[in-house]
């Protein structure tokens, strides 16, 4: 079982009041997709990502980065729990899209930069701190149900 | 991953903003993994308390950027660049390779924080394989 502080908690849920999730998680995603390019394979039906701007400017992918930044409000709303309430997730990422749970944590380290590029140097180094370590979390409970 | 003729353009043009704040950056980014990494406090033991604000971490991390920065003038060649520098880390500090990264995951973080218009995802992966090679040829004399 995690254990979460009190201090932990507020962190989590102050960042996730305040973020812009039709700014960060387009960022987030695309930045992913460029830094780690290998993480396309998983996009093949989401069209043009030939270079850099296409994948900035690509609708569909700045769509699901939404969705995937809104995935982490069910982390955030049962911080003792992630395990149990991303083990449908993890079988989907396992079973269906096939996805390599390493792949998890370049998109995690991603966000992480794209927040601190955002928040500057609000975002100090226990926030910092606090924030891979639920991220950490999340990976570890998507990638739970692999077999 | 080797650097391009793109990456290596990329790395020196975000460099000439970097180098006049070296050493406040260096001094971030080692602050930062100490505390959001604390297992590589074990490197550092001899400095008692390893927190943000004490003189001899922030000093160390100016210290490591510099380097960083000499590894940035000689980019086309970093296994000579840094040979002294791989064989302190080899047979003296005995740093697991390991952490290479997760300094520069700081590093990286740090840059973002400090340039977030300039730190495109575009430079971003250029400083990445960057590290990586750096990284790469501070191991080299490991074994």
């Amino acid at each position: 079982m995690v254990e979460w502080s009190e201090q932990e908690r507020t962190i989590i849920t102050s960042i996730f009041a305040s973020l812009d999730y039709e700014d960060i998680g387009p960022k987030a995603l695309s930045r992913c997709l460029i830094v780690y390019p290998w993480t396309q394979r998983y996009f093949g039906a989401f069209g043009n990502l030939y270079n850099a701007e296409a994948i900035k400017t690509n609708p569909n992918i700045a769509a699901h980065g939404i969705k995937v930044l809104h995935g982490l409000d069910r982390a955030v709303k049962n911080m003792d729990n992630i395990k149990a309430t991303y083990a449908e997730l993890s079988v989907l990422h396992s079973e269906k899209l096939h996805v390599d749970p390493d792949n998890f944590k370049l998109l995690s380290d991603c966000l992480t930069i794209v927040i601190a590029a955002k928040m500057g140097s609000s975002f100090t180094p226990e926030i910092q701190a606090t924030w891979q370590k639920f991220l950490a979390v999340v990976v570890s409970a998507l990638g739970r149900q692999y077999h | 991953m080797s650097l391009s003729a793109t990456d290596k353009t990329r790395v020196k043009d975000l460099w000439e903003k970097v180098t006049p704040k070296s050493a406040e950056i260096g001094a971030e980014a080692l602050a930062r993994m100490l505390v959001a990494y604390p297992q590589t406090k074990t490197y550092f033991s001899q400095w008692g308390d390893l927190s943000p604000q004490n003189a001899q971490v922030r000093k160390h991390g100016g210290v490591i950027m510099a380097a960083v920065g000499k590894a940035v003038k000689g980019i086309n060649d970093l296994t000579g660049t840094l040979s002294a520098l791989s064989e302190l880390h080899a047979f003296k500090l005995r740093v697991d390779p390991a952490n290479f990264k997760i300094l520069g995951h700081n590093i990286i973080l740090t840059l973002a924080m400090y340039f977030p218009g300039d730190f495109t995802p575009e430079v971003h992966v250029s400083v990445d394989k960057f590290l990586q090679n750096v990284a790469w040829a501070l191991s080299e004399r490991y074994r």
